[in-house]
């Protein structure tokens, strides 16, 4: 569903992603690890269309993004990171606005917001400003607008960002669920998510791909460590490091 | 796929369109522009003295020194809200052009100001009230003015799109508004023209030509000519176009 090949960003002379390539099929769930600025973010803004590649090619469902956006993005989902949304609409309006994008009207819309309020427990908060919501509240709304359409890729920028354990658990059940039908690609910083909800990890660092299988054998990459944050401590560099 | 575009473009405007009407920024403006263009024509402009039933002097006169300020006060969250709230990286990943958000917007706006002016019929009524107008110039006046506003926002419009501050939008767009208008106002178009040496003056005379206020004039008086018009409409293609320039370098 997802091919990127040769994915590479340049900002000015600094370069953000360098040379990235993977596919992730139906079924899958990929999960992207690294430091803070590694170029997690990046990637996905470039695999969603909002950023252009410097060099690369993306494939979403087999349309090319940079030739056909507008019908590659039809099949995507996105959950920007800090999710961001209108302050001044309610959940459902929010909802609503995002199902017409989508192509949504009438019946269909109602049942699309329906469907995702309950699947992301927002039905107490449905009518209430999106300014009002905490951030639980607002993370779960940005997260129903990605999957309102139900899409068959969905990209996900820290889900669980800024969440409560239970609220954590839930949203990762929801992915491994969703997992099962859809091609998903997720970042974070919490190394059991990985493990628990992917059958894919790639770790990321400074812009290249540094390590890239199944949760198991990347716990098993490198010797003399038995835990994937030990792995991950030992290839990333930190940029607290000269 | 025709359809498609127009659903963007309506839903994109639906929202912007009713979310105007949710902050009370909106009801200000209008209430501002109201008190200022009656206030203008009554006081400034000497409506009842002037005892002449038309609106072209008192009324339509002061409208773009009134536009300078309030149009980029009602555009300036146009792009700069949807950046400041990481909207705009949603936005652009769903299945829409740039251009659908973009004349979505405009549209939106340009159909809150319709209103805004709209609700000056009242001086409409007076001057029929008291006088026996002659209804061309008032038309034209109307025309005129609509257009000098959206001129103002689609500066405005460009302007949002660079920056994700809407106080940065509004003193930019009032400073480019301020500079479109007064490049062409009589006045100071005639003493650049008397201390610049001869030669110069067709320059000048040209610059003054690519101002709002050479073409608001002709228009106000009651003469609608095409070229007025289509002079207006190029303003807001090109204020358009660069706002679209503005968003993709957002994106670059």
């Amino acid at each position: 569903m997802i091919q990127v090949q040769n994915l590479r960003k340049v900002f000015g002379s600094k370069v953000a992603v360098d040379d990235v390539s993977f596919t992730v099929e139906k079924g899958q769930v990929l999960g992207f690890l690294g430091p803070n600025g590694a170029g997690k973010s990046t990637s996905m803004r470039m695999v969603t269309g909002y950023f252009r590649p410097t060099a690369g090619s993306i494939k979403i469902g087999g349309v090319d993004m940079l030739e056909e956006p507008e019908l590659a993005k039809r099949s995507l989902g996105y959950l920007p990171e800090n999710a961001p949304l209108y302050s001044d609409m309610t959940v459902a309006s929010f909802l609503g606005f995002c199902a017409e994008m989508r192509g949504l009207n009438g019946a269909a819309k109602a049942k699309a917001i329906d469907r995702v309020l309950d699947l992301c427990f927002l039905h107490k908060v449905r009518n209430q400003s999106v300014d009002t919501l905490s951030k639980g509240y607002r993370h779960r709304t940005c997260f129903a607008q990605s999957i309102i359409h139900d899409p068959e890729v969905l990209i996900l920028d820290e889900p669980t960002d800024g969440l409560d354990p239970n609220q954590k658990h839930e949203i990762r059940n929801l992915i491994k669920h969703m997992g099962e039908t859809k091609a998903i690609i997720f970042s974070t910083h919490i190394l059991e998510e990985v493990e628990a909800a992917c059958t894919r990890a790639m770790i990321i660092d400074r812009g290249k791909v540094v390590a890239d299988g199944t949760p198991a054998q990347l716990k098993k990459l490198v010797p003399g460590c038995n835990t994937l944050d030990e792995v991950f401590r030992s290839i990333t560099r930190s940029d607290l490091e000269k | 796929m025709k359809n498609r575009d127009l659903a963007n473009t309506m839903a994109i405007f639906k929202r912007e369109f009713l979310s105007y009407f949710n902050s009370p920024v909106l009801y200000v403006i209008v209430v501002i522009f109201l008190l200022a263009a009656m206030g203008f024509a009554f006081f400034f402009g000497r409506f009842l003295d002037s005892d002449n039933a038309s609106l072209t002097q008192a009324f339509f006169f002061w409208h773009p020194w009134i536009y300078i300020v309030l149009a980029p006060a009602v555009g300036m969250r146009m792009w700069s809200e949807e950046h400041r709230l990481g909207t705009f990286e949603l936005l652009m990943t769903m299945p829409l052009s740039p251009w659908q958000a973009i004349i979505g917007k405009f549209i939106a706006s340009a159909l809150v100001w319709a209103i805004g002016l709209a609700l000056t019929f009242s001086i409409v009524l007076t001057v029929c009230w008291l006088g026996d107008p002659d209804p061309g110039p008032i038309m034209t006046g109307y025309a005129a003015s609509y257009l000098y506003a959206l001129g103002c926002l689609a500066v405005t419009s460009a302007a949002s799109a660079y920056t994700r501050s809407q106080v940065v939008c509004f003193i930019v767009s009032v400073a480019l508004c301020i500079l479109l208008t007064l490049i062409g106002y009589p006045g100071i178009v005639d003493t650049v023209v008397r201390t610049l040496p001869g030669s110069l003056e067709s320059v000048v005379r040209f610059v003054s030509y690519l101002s709002f206020m050479d073409h608001f004039y002709e228009m106000s008086k009651g003469i609608l000519v095409i070229r007025d018009v289509l002079y207006f409409v190029s303003v807001i293609v090109i204020a358009l176009v660069v706002t679209n320039m503005g968003l993709r370098s957002k994106r670059a």
